[in-house]
């Protein structure tokens, strides 16, 4: 223990000393969150809707037909119930839900109001604002077709409404986005780069020679930045919640949990590629690479994973950013518990100790 | 006649002073050594000879032209062999001397003379990247690549550092041979004995010259006695004799010490008196100095 | 010295293979207590892969090899802890002071807190070094790196303590000082392994092996080395032998 207190307190001179780990610890998550509040973009592709029709006749079957056959939208699931509709959003199935009211077809023929509510997840803002209106279109279209028709003065009221991020700000997506981003690039990034600072100037052999543990040099190269990690998180949320107003739903305890969690994942990875790589370039450049670029891409931070190749879907599974973004997403804007994500939590659990065995074997083998 | 000139050469880092009041004339085919331990400024003076770096001021100038001014004519002239390992790994060998042939405006064939003696030996392994080599081919490579454009000045920056005896002594011939051809040659080196394969050495400590002559020149201008003491009790007689005043040094030197004295008095004698009283029997004997001695001597004197 | 019982390193028949690569062909020597030990070959010829495996970092292919009484294959910690390394990369932390350093190492080595303070004290007193104990490594001119890296190599009292090339590009007189340190503390009884590349170098040890290709040699005192092999230099005799 006392050989472990004097290996932190040696990590910590490190970092506090260079100014420019400071500044990638600290500025840099700061910058990034001011600049990804600006980049959103999205399209839609084969997005799931489900259906919950309460008339269930020959017009709400038409139109649920019509939708499904739309090339860029598939009806995956028919609802039974209002109370449906929070579950089917919260196991991340789909992004919409079209509501036929009960009577549909009476109100349609008889010339009342027939209504049809569209009940979005805005979590994804930019997203469900795309799906809003392309719904809408196809529902005027069929209108349109059956005005030419038979009854010419048929009207069909469209509502949406928006689920979990009502005033639909797209600030609500990045800040879990950036916060994803950030602490896989800062901790991944940082240890694997003071990791193999010490075999470039010749430290590690001292180490690796003497009663010190291979299991024990990687726990105390880490734990600095789990600490300076946390902190962070921490901050990226404040930043979120105080400046753009970024709500904080469900667990705060959840969210640092699955936080710390993850950042041990990102630590062990960037151990993982020190223990690949023999200069500081190098695993800075995978650092970047390998993982920042995936971390962007194939995470859902910036582009909605179901609208890419199937190839890029597989691609997404092994990338950890995906489970970590899905889980503080659910968190923070839908205020789900733990029954609803213990399975991006598995992943992470599994993926963490992968990497921590794949270091420590690696770690013994490349002396 | 001298083809490189250096005239009150300064340069600092910062406020770190890394050569100070640096003259320095090196004459057309000559073959000269720059000595001296690590931090000495060896690398900065040679990357000032090379025109890779700028004084803060004093002037260089190359076969009498100012050779920062004309830096570009200079390279041409000059080939550069860098203290580090500096090809391309990922690179065959005969691709890397392809490259700094076509780098040069020549071609490997057009001066294959020069290289041959040392391409011989690297040819069984032509198609080997530089990366796979052994730490002796890659040093008979890289002078190759900074010899293919036939350069009048060959300027080697510590190319047997951490290199064995044995391939230290291979370079060597090999720089000898190259010698011959009239190629002007500056070398650098910490291992003092190397001295002695050099025309001429200046020996630099600290960003000085301590001295610059013919090694044999050098080791004649050592002012002082030099004896050597072998003994059974060898590091105890060292610990008495650092203590003993009427000596000016004494040295470890492996199995021997080297004691030096400025008096004109019979040494012999009074060491073999003075370690009789503490029961150490000695061998005591004149010898004549090596360029370790001088170059030892002559840090004290500065100091 | 020649005594059996002081034997502190006991090689027989180690072999060590990479692929069909063999790096180590079968050496068997031992290292005495309170010895300086030469350990000196060509660029490739395996000193490295011996040194590691001596000092616990890889394990060999076969042979039996015992360090500081304890076995290579089993009891790997307990060589770590008798042993003390500094490597031809310098290896001090150049963004901690002099002080920080010896604290580090010593904390890694387990000794109690209050013994590293004295014993820190004790060293930089000893080296002289007072005013520059709060200074970084890096503001430290390079030969007193050299000493301190030594000092801290031996700091927790090793039975046997590693040198790989510690010299390189030393001047001379600081060289000699760190030969005079190497002698101090084999008078006291820490047996010394060194590498280097300076032939002059191995007269100052005690025996000298030489490795060519993976097998050693040649191993004797320096002045029966040169008897026997009629030169006048150590480095002429490693010359014949890899030449041979």
């Amino acid at each position: 223990m006392k050989r472990f207190r004097g290996f932190l307190i040696k990590e910590f001179i490190h970092i506090f000393r260079d100014v420019r780990t400071m500044m990638i610890l600290f500025l840099i998550p700061i910058a990034q969150i001011l600049i990804f509040g600006y980049v959103i973009k999205n399209e839609i592709h084969d997005a799931n809707v489900a259906v919950l029709d309460l008339s269930k006749d020959n017009i709400t079957k038409e139109i649920s037909g019509r939708i499904d056959a739309a090339p860029d939208f598939v009806v995956s699931d028919y609802l039974n119930n209002y109370s449906d509709i929070k579950e089917y959003f919260s196991s991340g199935k789909g992004a919409e839900v079209i509501v036929f009211e009960p009577n549909f077809a009476e109100n349609f023929y008889g010339q009342d109001n027939a209504r049809v509510q569209l009940i979005l997840d805005a979590s994804d803002p930019n997203l469900s604002n795309l799906i809003n209106n392309y719904t809408s279109a196809i529902i005027q279209t069929y209108i349109a077709d059956q005005n030419m028709s038979n009854s010419p003065n048929a009207i069909i009221t469209t509502e949406p409404r928006m689920w979990f991020n009502e005033g639909l700000k797209s600030s609500y997506m990045f800040v879990p986005g950036t916060m994803t981003l950030i602490l896989m690039l800062i901790t991944a990034m940082m240890t694997s780069i003071s990791i193999v600072r010490e075999k470039e100037i010749g430290t590690m052999e001292i180490l690796l020679v003497s009663p010190l543990k291979p299991l024990q040099i990687i726990l105390g190269k880490v734990t600095p930045y789990i600490l300076l990690s946390i902190i962070n998180a921490i901050s990226i949320i404040l930043l979120g919640n105080l400046i753009f107003h970024v709500p904080i739903i469900g667990s705060t305890i959840l969210l640092l949990g699955v936080s710390i969690l993850f950042i041990i994942m990102a630590l062990m990875l960037g151990v993982f590629i020190s223990s690949v790589t023999k200069t500081q370039q190098i695993a800075m450049f995978i650092s970047m690479f390998a993982l920042m670029l995936p971390t962007i891409l194939l995470s859902g931070f910036i582009f909605p994973i179901e609208n890419m190749p199937k190839v890029l879907q597989w691609l997404s599974y092994i990338v950890p950013a995906k489970y970590y973004l899905i889980a503080i997403k659910n968190i923070m804007l839908k205020g789900v518990g733990v029954a609803f994500i213990w399975k991006e939590i598995l992943v992470l659990m599994g993926m963490t100790f992968f990497f921590l065995i794949l270091s420590v074997k690696k770690f013994k083998l490349y002396i | 006649m001298n083809c490189i000139e250096l005239n009150n050469i300064n340069k600092s880092f910062g406020t770190i002073k890394a050569l100070a009041d640096i003259n320095l004339n090196i004459k057309k085919s000559e073959f000269f050594g720059l000595i001296g331990p690590d931090g000495a400024g060896k690398t900065t003076l040679i990357r000032i000879i090379t025109t890779l770096l700028i004084p803060d001021n004093g002037k260089v100038f190359i076969n009498g032209i100012s050779a920062f001014k004309n830096f570009k004519q200079m390279r041409k002239i000059i080939g550069y062999m860098p203290g580090k390992f500096s090809l391309y790994q990922d690179l065959s060998v005969e691709e890397n001397l392809q490259f700094f042939a076509t780098v040069f405006g020549t071609t490997i064939h057009e001066n294959y003379h020069l290289i041959e003696d040392i391409y011989v030996r690297l040819e069984p392994f032509k198609n080997r990247r530089a990366g796979a080599l052994s730490g002796g081919m890659k040093q008979k490579l890289a002078l190759c690549c900074a010899l293919i454009h036939k350069p009048e000045f060959l300027i080697l920056d510590e190319p047997t550092t951490g290199v064995d005896a044995v391939s230290r002594q291979e370079f060597w011939e090999m720089l000898n041979r190259l010698k011959k051809e009239g190629i002007t040659i500056v070398v650098s080196t910490p291992y003092m004995n190397e001295a002695n394969q050099c025309d001429r050495v200046a020996l630099i400590q600290k960003g000085k010259i301590l001295q610059t002559d013919t090694p044999e020149n050098i080791v004649a201008s050592y002012s002082k006695k030099l004896y050597s003491l072998k003994s059974d009790k060898l590091y105890e007689s060292y610990k008495l004799l650092e203590k003993f005043d009427k000596l000016s040094a004494v040295h470890l030197f492996g199995q021997e010490l080297h004691l030096s004295t400025n008096n004109n008095q019979d040494t012999t004698k009074i060491v073999r008196e003075f370690l009789d009283k503490h029961k150490i029997e000695v061998k005591i004997s004149e010898i004549k100095p090596i360029i370790e001695d001088c170059f030892m001597d002559l840090m004290l004197n500065d100091e | 010295m020649n005594n059996n019982n002081n034997k502190i390193i006991e090689v027989r028949n180690l072999v060590k293979r990479f692929g069909n690569f063999v790096a180590n062909d079968n050496l068997s020597f031992d290292v005495y207590k309170g010895e300086i030990f030469g350990f000196l070959g060509a660029n490739g010829a395996g000193k490295t892969t011996a040194i590691k495996i001596l000092s616990g970092l890889s394990y060999p292919s076969s042979g039996k090899i015992m360090v500081a009484g304890y076995d290579v294959y089993k009891q790997r910690n307990k060589i770590k802890r008798s042993i003390g390394y500094m490597s031809q990369k310098f290896s001090l932390y150049e963004d901690l002071t002099v002080r920080e350093n010896i604290h580090f190492y010593a904390g890694i080595y387990g000794l109690p807190f209050k013994q590293i303070q004295n014993r820190t004290n004790e060293l930089i007193e000893e080296l002289g070094i007072q005013e520059m104990a709060n200074k970084m490594i890096a503001d430290l001119p390079l030969g007193w790196r050299q000493k301190l890296a030594f000092s801290v190599a031996i700091f927790h009292k090793p039975k046997i303590v590693f040198l790989d090339e510690p010299t390189s590009g030393v001047d001379p007189i600081t060289r000699r000082q760190f030969w005079d340190m190497i002698y101090r503390s084999a008078e006291k009884g820490i047996t010394v392994f060194v590498t280097t590349h300076y032939m002059d170098e191995a007269e100052y040890c005690d025996r000298v092996s030489i490795m060519v290709d993976g097998k050693i040699e040649a191993l004797d005192t320096p002045t029966k080395l040169k008897e026997n092999f009629g030169v006048n230099l150590i480095e002429d005799v490693f010359i014949k032998l890899a030449r041979k």
